[in-house]
């Protein structure tokens, strides 16, 4: 199949940007969508321009480094599906597709489609943890956790930091990122020590990195590659409020 | 020289097999095994506390032994200095391995212990890995499950409430502890916290996407390293009191590999090049369980996790040339070889005697899919036995993951699986406590060659690297701190300045060739090569030529490659191009060693050395040892140290998985 | 607890709070509201007689008016910090994307939660012409001071002032078909297991009270009231 891209190329953070477009011919239905990128940067690169950059690694959708809107939709519209693991062949011949970068304050630009995630770190750093240093810890069936509390726990640690959430909502939140450690780690007896001091600090830094509140919209959890539910956002709205008021 | 195994199961060493040179003295405690690593812990001389806070340590890495180190390191008082290319330590390759993590905790029961997995451990390598670092890794294997548990690692739980497990490869104990088929990932971001709390109190000072690009060497010591800015291009030294590298494997060196795309050599290769040896570099691991090729602009191979073999069936037809579907193929036409040669192992065979018997079946034209290079994964009997909603349970995020990629249906039809590179025992050879050969640069995870020996067992890896990481290095590294005085320094050093220089005229020389060939073209064109005479089978002739055309690659790459743009911004392909210019000389490194290695062991095997049934054989009374190589200014010629392996505690025996 | 509670206001979440707490006030008020408006049914005397009991209410513990003055200032106090708090809040979600981009599709988002501001300010300029038609009697043709049965018929036997009702009335509606679901999910009393139950809340909540509020301006256009 052929396809037309509009790519959004931005030399560096502070330059301006633009889109420029693109002719990809003979794509393979079977074809990741990293890899069509892949076939139109090398004939990019022999026609002597520069190649599109957009941050990769993994490939298999676990690192959480790609990420681009592909068509208003970020990772591209299939269910749960990154977009290194999104395939051809759910596009069709002669498809006009836009690849934007994910947009939002807390993410400058810092090439084409390559954004920085920075702000996701020290939302975690300012508390997603439990503070245990090395040695020293009961064995680890010293206490039991429930099983459907481990479910969860589980299904909420499952974020791969990708920024899909950011992406998509209309006020650029990272209330699904955050409220994903918190849940994480306020559904296990390990996490409840510090449960209240860690959704102070977690919040306090989200808003300060510059990301839009939660308006309850969903798109958040529609786009995440790794299904992410809304109620890690009621879970976050909850922690926060008791520990605010007692 | 070597022995008949079938009327000889156990071999006599001829030993040992003398020094060849004193800088690979291991420096293993003496004492009965079991007790060694005690005796290190009590022999290390301690840094004083307070004084700590005057070493600063380098990190390069972020993955499990990475990120486990620096936090361990910034915990005990040491100013860390870690380093990754990614833009988050959370990113590192470490979080895509899927299946699990062995522990010697034995919660099933079964029989499980220290020795056991320590055997398990020897066995599974080839009897090729140094016994007393095996021991201990068996050892603290039990410490990082409660470690694990403790920073809130949401394992998978019995509803008792108790952690659970499965089994795994090469083992018939249940030992492996998981959380849903993201292991690695829960085991990542467990450190990523850890380390993320030390960056916030400020011990650890976090430098992403950065990328080192040489070793500096002040004294003969490892001092500090030369560090890209990704970004902004700029070229920066970073002085230290020791240096730690952590950044992994070289799969990519076949270019197709279940490693990222990032995944590089560069690190430990330029370390080599400083004086580090580089131990058994040929000692690569083919994951029998992979999603197959599907077109020349594949870009990766993707793994599905060794825990299916649980479940699922490998087979082929029993007919060369069998192009029915595979539901059309009755049960007495199917080969399920599996389980026909390894009856006690049958699916569970470790990854090196699966993947070999793959390769065998496809090449007697019995492989199934495009091109005929792949078998099935079948799950028809599991759904049968246990009903689609347990195997969902089980390995839902696994059959969607093969459903987005192939478009195929995994509860419905069989998996089309292939053999593809996986992970790479050989590394920078560290002594017992983790150091390499230049005093000073430390080596952990699997950047080392130290624990799997010629092959990995499954579940081993994420173990291997927070045992590293977690609980043997912290301590090692304090006795190196505290017996080296080192020179006060800064980084205007002449030896900075020259490494600098160096990297700047690297950069210059890569931009400067200004060719008609793509890095990637170059790197596919290299990974073919390593892949057809350095991959699942090797013989002679294959590696000699190997040998010829990957220096004539190399040297084609510096006058034909194209890297656009400057090397003052973010340059994707200037990264990629000073990564493959690595691995072009690596690669010849591989060939070199497998060369030597005239014998079989784990997934290195020599075609001219296998028993009659196609069996690895062995050769242990020529190549008990680990291969050393030393970089001697001449990539062609490099010298050979050997470091002989004892085994006390068991006997060589034939692996068999009968 | 009053610097924790400024704390909590600075806040993303607690700004959303304050919201949601504001919001179950105005939902208490426009469903009283709605029941009251019925009261049309029953007659000029039945609905002048409950606006009267409005004014009464209370007495003669304490003067006229004071609860209906009570209601009000808390009501003038909740509209203005729900309103104080959104334009807050729509100013830092427009800060975190300072750039918008060319192409934007929604995946599962529906027009009433994509729309919620903008309902949210047509709602109050159709406070204040409502509050200018039947309370202070500025906006009315014929307004009668002490006959509100009278101004609500006259009112709404043009069938345009009809039609902005009705529009402001799906506007509530639709604020509320995600706003009421929403109040739970910010004061975090939603679960997976409440999710359906709140969601059909929010769904009864907008289809009864725009059936509720048609139906008097409906009626009085049909001629049902008179």
């Amino acid at each position: 199949m052929n396809l037309t891209l509009q790519v959004w190329r931005q030399p560096a953070s502070a330059a301006n940007g633009r889109f420029v477009t693109y002719q990809v011919r003979d794509v393979s239905p079977d074809m990741s969508f990293l890899e069509m990128l892949d076939v139109l940067n090398q004939q990019l690169i022999l026609a002597g321009d520069e190649p599109i950059a957009f941050d990769h690694d993994c490939r298999e959708g676990i690192c959480g480094s790609c990420g681009m809107v592909i068509d208003g939709i970020a990772h591209g519209g299939q269910r749960a599906t990154t977009a290194c693991q999104l395939h051809m062949r759910h596009f069709k011949d002669g498809d006009q597709l836009t690849l934007e970068p994910w947009r939002a304050s807390a993410f400058p630009i810092v090439k084409d489609l390559v954004v920085d995630r920075g702000a996701f770190d020290r939302i975690i750093q300012a508390g997603g943890y439990v503070s245990v240093s090395t040695g020293g810890v009961p064995d680890a069936n010293a206490i039991p956790v429930p099983k459907e509390s481990a479910d969860r726990a589980m299904d909420a640690a499952a974020c791969i930091g990708c920024g899909a959430c950011v992406a998509a909502c209309p006020n650029a939140s990272a209330m699904l990122f955050t409220g994903a450690k918190v849940a994480h780690l306020g559904v296990l007896p390990q996490g409840q020590v510090e449960r209240s001091r860690r959704v102070l600090a977690m919040v306090a830094q989200m808003d300060e990195e510059g990301f839009g509140g939660c308006t309850n919209i969903g798109e958040c959890a529609a786009v995440c590659p790794k299904e992410i539910k809304l109620d890690v956002i009621a879970q976050l709205n909850r922690d926060l409020l008791r520990a605010s008021l007692r | 020289m070597t022995t008949d195994t079938k009327t000889a199961p156990s071999i006599e060493v001829r030993r040992p097999l003398e020094f060849t040179d004193a800088r690979l003295d291991a420096r293993i405690p003496g004492g009965p095994v079991e007790r060694k690593w005690e005796q290190r812990q009590f022999d290390v001389r301690l840094v004083n506390p307070t004084n700590k806070r005057r070493y600063t340590v380098i990190v390069v890495g972020s993955g499990l032994a990475g990120a486990s180190a620096s936090a361990t390191l910034a915990e005990l008082g040491y100013q860390v200095q870690t380093f990754c290319y990614q833009d988050s330590p959370r990113r590192a390759h470490s979080i895509a391995a899927q299946g699990g993590i062995n522990a010697a905790k034995n919660y099933r029961n079964d029989g499980d212990s220290v020795f056991r997995l320590f055997y398990d451990t020897i066995k599974g390598g080839d009897f090729r890995a140094r016994e007393a670092n095996v021991y201990r890794l068996a050892q603290v294997s039990t410490q990082i499950i409660d470690q694990c548990v403790a920073q809130g690692v949401p394992f998978a739980r019995e509803y008792g409430g108790l952690l659970d497990n499965r089994s795994f490869g090469g083992a018939q104990v249940s030992r492996t502890f998981y959380a849903r088929g993201q292991t690695g990932q829960q085991l990542l971001l467990g450190a990523y916290q850890a380390l993320s709390r030390q960056i916030e109190l400020g011990k650890v000072q976090m430098f992403p996407r950065s990328e080192m690009l040489d070793l500096v060497l002040v004294d003969g010591r490892a001092r500090g390293i030369v560090v890209r800015d990704m970004v902004t291009g700029t070229v920066r030294s970073y002085l230290a009191d020791a240096v730690v590298l952590a950044t992994g494997g070289y799969s990519n060196v076949f270019y197709l590999s279940t490693n990222a795309k990032g995944c590089n050599t560069s690190a430990i290769w330029r370390a080599h090049r400083r004086g580090a040896f580089f131990a058994n570099p040929c000692y690569t691991q083919i994951h029998p369980t992979c999603i197959p090729v599907s077109g020349d602009y594949q870009s990766k191979l993707t793994l599905m996790s060794e825990s299916l073999r649980n479940d699922g069936r490998v087979w082929v037809p029993l007919q060369a040339g069998d192009r029915r579907a595979p539901q059309a193929i009755p049960e007495h036409e199917r080969d399920y070889f599996l389980e026909r040669k390894y009856p006690s192992f049958g699916n569970l065979a470790p990854r090196d005697i699966s993947s070999r018997a793959a390769k065998e079946a496809c090449d007697a034209g019995r492989g199934v899919g495009p091109g005929g290079l792949g078998v099935y994964l079948d799950f028809a009997d599991a759904i049968k036995r246990l009903s689609v909603p347990v195997i969902r349970e089980r390995y839902g995020n696994l059959f969607d993951m093969y459903e987005r990629i192939t478009g195929e249906d995994p509860y419905s039809q069989p998996m089309r699986i292939y053999p593809a590179v996986h992970y790479t025992m050989g590394g920078l050879w560290v002594d017992y406590n983790l150091m390499s050969t230049i005093p000073g640069l430390f080596v952990v995870g699997e950047a080392n060659f130290s624990d799997h020996g010629a092959n990995r067992l499954g579940a081993s890896a994420l173990m291997q690297g927070l045992a590293d990481g977690y609980f043997i290095l912290p301590y090692t590294i304090g006795d190196y701190l505290v017996s080296n005085p080192l020179a006060r320094i800064t980084t205007d050093h002449a030896a900075f300045r020259e490494a600098e220089a160096g990297v700047n005229q690297q950069v210059a020389r890569l931009l400067a060739v200004g060719g008609d060939r793509t890095v990637d073209s170059f790197h596919r064109e290299l990974g073919k090569i390593v892949w057809d005479d350095c991959g699942m089978a090797r013989n002679d002739a294959g590696l000699r030529r190997a040998l010829q055309r990957i220096p004539a690659l190399r040297d084609e790459f510096w006058h034909r490659v194209r890297v656009p743009g400057s090397g003052a911004s973010l340059n994707q392909e200037l990264e990629k191009a000073g990564r493959v210019a690595d691995f072009l000389e690596l690669a010849e490194l591989m060939c070199i060693d497998a060369l030597h290695r005239t014998e079989s062991c784990g997934g290195h095997f020599r075609e001219e050395s296998q028993t009659d049934d196609g069996e690895a054989k062995r050769d242990d009374a020529n190549f008990s040892y680990v291969a050393a190589w030393e970089y001697s200014g001449d990539l062609d010629a490099p010298n050979l140290h050997r470091e002989p392996l004892h085994f006390d505690s068991v006997k060589l025996q034939q692996r068999s998985y009968k | 607890m009053a610097a924790a509670a400024i704390a909590l206001y600075r806040s993303s979440i607690g700004k959303k709070a304050v919201m949601a707490i504001t919001g179950i006030i105005g939902y208490g008020f426009v469903i009283m509201h709605m029941v009251g408006n019925l009261k049309m049914f029953e007659g000029r005397d039945g609905f002048n007689h409950y606006a009267e009991f409005l004014r009464t209410v209370g007495e003669p513990a304490v003067p006229e008016r004071t609860l209906l003055w009570i209601i009000r200032i808390v009501l003038l106090v909740a509209v203005t910090a729900h309103v104080t708090a959104a334009i807050q809040l729509t100013r830092q979600g427009v800060a975190g994307r300072p750039t918008g981009y060319r192409v934007k599709r929604r995946v599962q988002a529906n027009f009433a939660s994509l729309t919620l501001r903008w309902g949210g300010l047509a709602l109050v300029l159709f406070l204040i012409y409502h509050l200018a038609h039947f309370t202070f009697g500025v906006a009315h043709h014929d307004f009668v001071r002490a006959d509100p049965y009278h101004n609500v018929v006259s009112a709404f036997s043009n069938p345009a002032i009809v039609g902005v009702y009705l529009i402001a009335v799906a506007a509530l509606a639709m604020h509320l078909f995600h706003g009421v679901w929403s109040m739970f999910q910010t004061l975090g009393l939603n679960r997976p297991s409440t999710d359906r139950l709140w969601r059909g809340l929010a769904v009864i909540s907008a289809l009864g009270l725009f059936a509720g509020f048609a139906t008097v301006p409906l009626s009085v256009l049909g001629g049902l009231i008179r």
